[in-house]
């Protein structure tokens, strides 16, 4: 046996103490850790393609509302949050979706056909058909759907909502 | 060797080797499986707070809210069954070793002189054991829990004369509310607790300052 694979009681003591005991503190640090970071490794996707309405209803080359909910769940807690836009249609192929929140401080704008302007009740903001400033304090121009975050499916429109 | 001399350095300043002796290296009476069941307690002890304390990260004391915090550590934490099921079955347990403990001790006699004090400190801590179980029973906030607090503290609040008193005082009031609910966790999480920590360390220092008591034999 000299010279082979020879380990001295002690120090197959002192292993197999080491082995056990670290299996035993991975039993009981892996649910642990797990349980406390449990949430910070769930990432909720909050984008989804949210559906206005049919295509049809829109007229085009007026801005029409349309309003959506969201929720959103936080443990055991769910929130629903409602969402209001202006639909354009610009053309028969081409739509353009507005969010009625200002972008000054958050009020919803509302559709001025007569004055063809977007206007904030909340400070006189003016927005253009499209949503550029035209006036008073935002910082820049209405939130947009166009071109990729826009879809019709089946008569249905759909734009691509990231989230809050 | 580093570890050596940090020792050293250590147990000059703590006097970790007569803390090693007085609490482990004691003489004991010949082993008996009976022995351990205060040790087993103690163990018991500290796994309801570590597990308790984990509970505590996700458990919401509101009427609106426990039920569904619990339902969200069942379902929706990782390991969340498992740390609450440990508190849930530790609890049971701990009261059946607590009394098993307590038993183990009348009938070995070794209540009696110089250890009465460690009995009384005892009987304070199966109660406080005894308050944990009866107002952590009541935390779920399930129809169970409802209603077993509703007949426990009507019990209570039949004793003559100042029942109705201490009725209100366990409620927070007549009914069973949110007041009882934040009451009883602020009892299962704080008070009891302490209480319990500081019984515990007085009955410590007493089993190690008498040592434990011989098993008696067939002449005593």
């Amino acid at each position: 046996m000299a010279g082979s694979h020879h380990i001295s009681r002690r120090d197959f003591i002192k292993l197999t103490t080491a082995a056990v005991g670290t299996f035993i503190g991975a039993v009981v640090a892996v649910p642990a850790i797990a349980y406390l970071i449990d949430p910070a490794l769930k990432s909720a996707s909050t984008d989804a393609w949210v559906p206005l309405g049919k295509l049809a209803a829109f007229e085009i080359g007026k801005p029409a509302p349309a309003s959506f909910t969201r929720s959103i769940v936080n443990g055991w807690e769910k929130t629903v949050n409602s969402y209001g836009v202006f639909v354009l249609r610009t053309s028969e192929t081409e739509t353009l979706v507005l969010s009625n929140k200002c972008t000054h401080l958050g009020c919803h704008v509302n559709w001025f056909a007569d004055k063809q302007e977007y206007i904030c009740p909340c400070h006189d903001a003016q927005f253009g058909i499209n949503g550029q400033v035209l006036g008073g304090p935002p910082p820049r121009p209405l939130d947009r759907y166009s071109g990729d975050q826009v879809k019709v499916e089946d008569g249905i429109l759909f734009i691509h909502f990231l989230g809050a | 060797m580093m570890w050596k001399k940090l020792f050293a350095w250590l147990d000059e300043r703590l006097g970790l080797n007569d803390l090693y002796k007085a609490t482990l290296d004691r003489p004991e009476p010949k082993g008996n499986w009976w022995n351990t069941l205060g040790s087993a307690s103690l163990f018991l002890f500290l796994l309801q707070g570590a597990t308790g304390i984990f509970l505590s990260v996700y458990y919401t004391p509101s009427p609106d809210h426990a039920y569904d915090s619990i339902q969200y550590i069942m379902n929706g934490v990782a390991f969340g069954w498992l740390i609450r099921g440990i508190h849930h079955w530790g609890a049971s347990l701990m009261v059946l070793v607590v009394f098993i403990h307590m038993l183990r001790v009348f009938v070995t006699a070794s209540y009696k002189y110089p250890r009465e004090l460690t009995w009384l400190i005892g009987v304070g801590l199966l109660l406080c054991t005894l308050g944990m179980g009866f107002t952590g029973y009541l935390l779920p906030w399930d129809q169970k829990a409802y209603w077993a607090t509703t007949v426990a503290t009507s019990i209570a609040g039949s004793v003559p004369w100042v029942g109705p008193f201490i009725l209100r005082v366990l409620r927070g009031g007549t009914d069973l509310s949110a007041l009882t609910l934040s009451r009883f966790f602020a009892a299962h999480i704080w008070m009891l607790p302490a209480v319990l920590t500081g019984l515990i360390g007085v009955h410590l220092y007493l089993i190690i300052k008498h040592g434990e008591s011989e098993f008696p034999g067939r002449d005593d």
